[in-house]
Parts: C-alpha cells; structure tokens; sequence
C-alpha cells in the first residue's frame, strides 16, 4: 500500500516538472499577448507595420517597427553569410578529410565559440574588430552592422559545424560506397551524393544558427549602436530589436506606460520569429531522422 | 591536363579550403583570447577582485558583481537541477509515446530556441512584478533557471537514454519497483553524464546579461548582496556597462574583468569535457 503510494506520488511529481515547462511557454505567451493587446489600443496595428521610424522614446513618437527589424535582418544576414560557408567547410572537413585524432582535438575546441558569454564577443567586436575594419573600409562608422555581424557569424559556427557534421555522418556508408563504386572521386561524392542526402540536416542546422542570431542581444547591444534606422547599410550604426529592449530596460521608463509597453510589442516580434524557425528546424529535424531508418 | 590530374586537384582544393574554415575559427579564438588578455591582465589585482566600482578607473573592482555572479551560479542551480533532471525522468521512463510526451517535446525544442531577452521580459512580468520579488536575486535567479531549464532536460534525458535496459530490468526482476529501480540505478549510472551537463548550462548562466539587464539587476553596485531578496549586479552586466562609457581606463576594466569571467566559464567547460572524457572510459556496459 505505502509503496503504492511512494510510486504515485513521485510520478505525479516528476510530471508537474515536466509540466512547467508547458506553463513556461505559456506564460512567455500570455504576458507577451496582454501587453502587446494594451500597446495596440493605442497605437495602430498598421502604423506599426508600416511606419518607418522609431522613436517611442522622443517627443515626436514614432511606433514602426521597421527600422528594428532591418537592424536585425542586417547583422543576422552578415552572420550567416560568414557561418554558413565556413561551417560547412568545417563539417566536410571534419567528417571527410580529417583523421579521427585531429576531430576529437578540434571539435571540442570549436564548441568553445559557442561557450564564451555574449558580452565577450561584443566587446571583442567593438574594441578590436571595428578598428581592424576602419583600416581597411575607411567610411565604416565606430558602431555598425558590420562588425558585430562578423563576429556573431564566428559565434555560431559550431551550431552549423556540429549540427552539419551529424548529419553528414548520418549518410549510410553504403550510398558513399555505391558513389566510389560508379568511379566518382570523393569531391563528386561529397557534392552530389553526401550534401544532398544530409541537405534536411543542414538546412536544419541554419535554422537553428539564424534562431540564434535572431535573438542575440549583447554582441549588437555593445557594437552596433543604438539608433533605429531604415536601411541595409552594413556601414553606419543601427539598431536591432534586442537591443532595443536592452536600451528600454536600462533606462527608468515608468512601467506601465506606452514606452514601457513597446518591449512587449517588440518583444512578440522577435518571439514569433524564433518560434517560426524552431518550428520549422523541429519538422526537418524529425524527417532527416526518419530518412534512412 | 588531365581529367585525373584536375579531379585531384580540386579534391586537395577542398581540403585545404576545409582545413582553412576549421583553423578559421581556432584562430579567431586565439586572438579573442590573447588580445583581452594583453589589454587587461595589467589591472588585474586583488584589489581590483576586492573593490567596489568607483568614478575612476584604478580605484574600480568587481567585488559586488563577483559575489552576484556567485548568488545566481547557485540559486539556477537550485532551481534548474531538480526540476530539469525530474522532468527529464518524467520524460524518458514514465511518459513514453503519449501525446502529453508528444506536447512536451515539441514545447521544449521551442523554448530552446527563444531569446534568452525573452526570458527576461517573463521573469520581469512574473517575478519581479507579479509575485513581488522586486529585482532581487530570486528573481534574478529563477529567470536564467527557465533559461537553462529546456538545455538541462536536454543532457539529462540523453543520459538517461544511455543506460541500457539491462539494467532496470536487472532491477525489477530482483522485485524493485519502477522509482527504486530509477532512483537507485539509473540515476546513479546516468549521473556522470547529468552532471556534465548541468555544468555546461550554468556555464551559460553565469555568461549571461540580456535576460538579468531586462530583469533589472543594476548596473552599478556599490554594497555586497547578502540576502536572496537584495539587489544585485553580474560580472557580465558590470562588464557591459565599463564597455558603454567613453574612458580608456574602463575598456581596460572590462578586459580585466572578461579575464576574470572566462576563466569561470572556461574553467567550467573543463570540468566537463574532462568529466565527459572520463566516463567515456570508464563506462563499459
């Protein structure tokens, strides 16, 4: 009986933990939706969306969310375009080229880049990446997209690098077999046979990385200014939405008011995004998995 | 030349380009590592380490960020290990294959991928608001816990999954029932690669300062915490805000006080790829 007991009430337990994590999103979500719901009352839904200046916090106000999210788009692209090919290259290497000692010295050592805190990285990217920069492209401002781009493109080079090589592991040995069998050299394997069998894992792999970029805040907080503006302008400081909430948080907005309430707007932007790509990564995820079983 | 001769040479091609991308981000951290280093071991000290911040550069230390730093270390993990590794048991051994276990799973692949800063706005709603903790250091510490909660769940039930079977039905058919069996071999068994784990997400916790600036730690602290409901600064918010001001000598500060949070969260990551090294070894089923 008291054994009975013991058994049920420690299942039930364990369930409510494993519950909470559902009452988490669900209160991410409420809190996001009431504010967000008090913020549209008064200010309109299209002017949000279609204003393109942002300036809650001056006299002349102006609720678009535009000039943010070009902020963010502009240091999430750069961060790509620098992770994607370099992390790919990095799995190919690692799974195809590199001899199993030279991987489990480097993999680990890569994972580190990930490791390090995020106010490290910004710092790093103002104090010593924007100098080396002006040297070379003469008109780049002290903050810009540019460079907290770059080096939030190094930061998540081992989610493209490890996520890749998992999935290019993956490919039976018997598809890389039948390749070199019909006289393919290994670049023609690894080209037509091995990445497009592993594309569901990559493609993955970058949703996830552009999650991570979408929703990174110290690195463009320290480096890439604070000043909201419309343009793709790698070169001239910016604003992202993160930073944005940052820049809210730091100063003394009474709570409860508009501005204090454009952190929730700008807030479920930037949660339906990543929610949006989580999404997206957790179906391709399960499909690649399925694959080859 | 050759069709052989160009097939070997675009394969050497790619190799070398690859060998270039693996050493690109080695490189990176080296200089990331040796330039912070360089500027800020000069105003590295025990004073410094002892000090409150100051207006001036050479008087300013990390004593009040240090001990917040410390506080919300061990009040995530208050808070993030038994309800991470409970939830991962739940996950792994009860609720196999139903659709609740289905939610669940999709939910915490979701919550992993939220911005950290969004966990800032949830903690600022509901605990420094809502429930009245003020910006303390519970609430403080109770967000990063949400934060790191979906990475503990994450490590605990693939270490979990790594007991093999034998094992529990070794237990039952001794009559143990299903929690004994868990609590007394699983657990055990699973515990080096848990505990791997959980160091790698408070290693992220103590580098964190998004989720803290938007809970509303202060960025300048001029008294020590002593009670889990006090006000607090982190060593990454104190960092962050020497960076934001115009002075030499606080960049100089920051790095000094960088040096200082990567050997904390560095020194963590080699624990636990030591531990993980080591139960690799020793772990033969």
């Amino acid at each position: 009986m008291f054994r009975r007991f013991i058994e049920r009430t420690v299942e039930s337990g364990l369930r409510l933990s494993a519950v909470l994590t559902i009452v988490t999103t669900i209160g991410i979500v409420a809190v996001l939706i009431t504010e967000t719901i008090q913020f549209f009352r008064e200010v309109s839904i299209w002017e949000f969306l279609t204003d393109t200046q942002w300036t809650p916090l001056f006299a002349q106000k102006h609720f678009g969310i535009l000039p943010l999210l070009s902020g963010t788009f502009l240091t999430t692209a750069i961060a790509i375009i620098v992770a994607l090919p370099i992390g790919l290259l990095t799995a190919i290497f690692l799974n195809e080229y590199a001899s199993p000692r030279f991987r489990s010295i480097v993999k680990p050592i890569l994972e580190l880049l990930s490791a390090i805190p995020t106010v490290v990285y910004g710092y790093f990217a103002l104090v010593f990446v924007t100098p080396v920069l002006q040297q070379i492209i003469p008109g780049l401002a002290g903050f810009n997209a540019l460079s907290p781009g770059i080096v939030m493109g190094i930061m998540i080079i081992p989610f493209i690098s490890s996520l890749s090589e998992d999935a290019l592991h993956a490919v039976p040995q018997s598809l890389r077999e039948a390749a070199y069998g019909m006289g393919a050299t290994r670049v023609q394997t690894l080209f037509r046979v091995l990445i497009p069998a592993a594309s569901s894992g990559i493609l993955a792999s970058v949703v996830l990385a552009l999650a991570r970029a979408i929703g990174e805040t110290m690195i463009v907080a320290i480096a890439a200014g604070q000043q909201p503006r419309l343009t793709l302008n790698p070169l001239v400081p910016i604003e992202t939405v993160t930073t944005y909430i940052v820049q809210v948080s730091l100063g003394d907005v009474p709570h409860g008011s508009l501005e204090y309430r454009t952190i929730f707007a700008a807030g479920m932007v930037l949660f339906l995004f990543t929610v949006m790509l989580s999404t997206i990564s957790f179906f391709v995820n399960r499909r690649f998995r399925q694959q080859y079983e | 030349m050759s069709k052989r001769w160009r097939a070997y040479l675009l394969d050497r091609l790619v190799g070398m380009l690859g060998l270039a991308a693996a050493f690109i981000g080695l490189l990176f951290l080296v200089a990331l590592i040796v330039s912070i280093f360089k500027l800020g071991i000069v105003r590295l000290s025990w004073d410094f380490l002892t000090s409150f911040p100051s207006r001036f550069p050479e008087k300013a230390g990390i004593y009040p960020a240090i001990v917040g730093s410390l506080w919300i270390f061990v009040g995530t993990a208050l808070f993030a290990i038994p309800l991470g590794v409970s939830a991962a048991i739940y996950l792994e051994e009860y609720a196999k294959k139903s659709w609740l276990a289905n939610v669940l799973e999709i939910n915490i692949a979701n919550l992993a991928g939220v911005p950290s800063i969004i966990y800032g706005i949830l903690g600022l709603e509901i605990f420094v608001r809502t429930l009245q903790m003020g910006q303390s250091l519970v609430a403080g510490s109770l967000t990063l816990a949400l934060l790191v909660l979906p990475v503990v769940i994450v490590v605990a039930r693939e270490a979990l999954r790594a007991v093999p079977p034998s094992i529990r039905e070794a237990a039952y058919a001794l009559g143990a029932t299903k929690w004994q069996t868990i609590w007394k071999q699983v657990l055990p068994a699973a515990f080096g690669n848990i505990l791997t784990g959980i160091i790698l997400a408070l290693a992220r916790a103590i580098g964190e300062a998004a989720p803290l600036i938007v809970v509303g730690a202060l960025t300048y602290v001029p008294f020590i915490p002593r009670s889990p409901m006090d006000e607090f600064t982190v060593l990454p918010i104190q960092i962050f805000n020497w960076v934001s001001r115009p002075q030499h000598g606080f960049v100089i500060n920051a790095a000094a006080a960088i040096i200082v949070l990567l050997v904390l969260v560095l020194g963590l990551n080699g624990i636990a790829i030591f531990l993980r090294y080591r139960s690799q070894r020793k772990v033969r089923w």
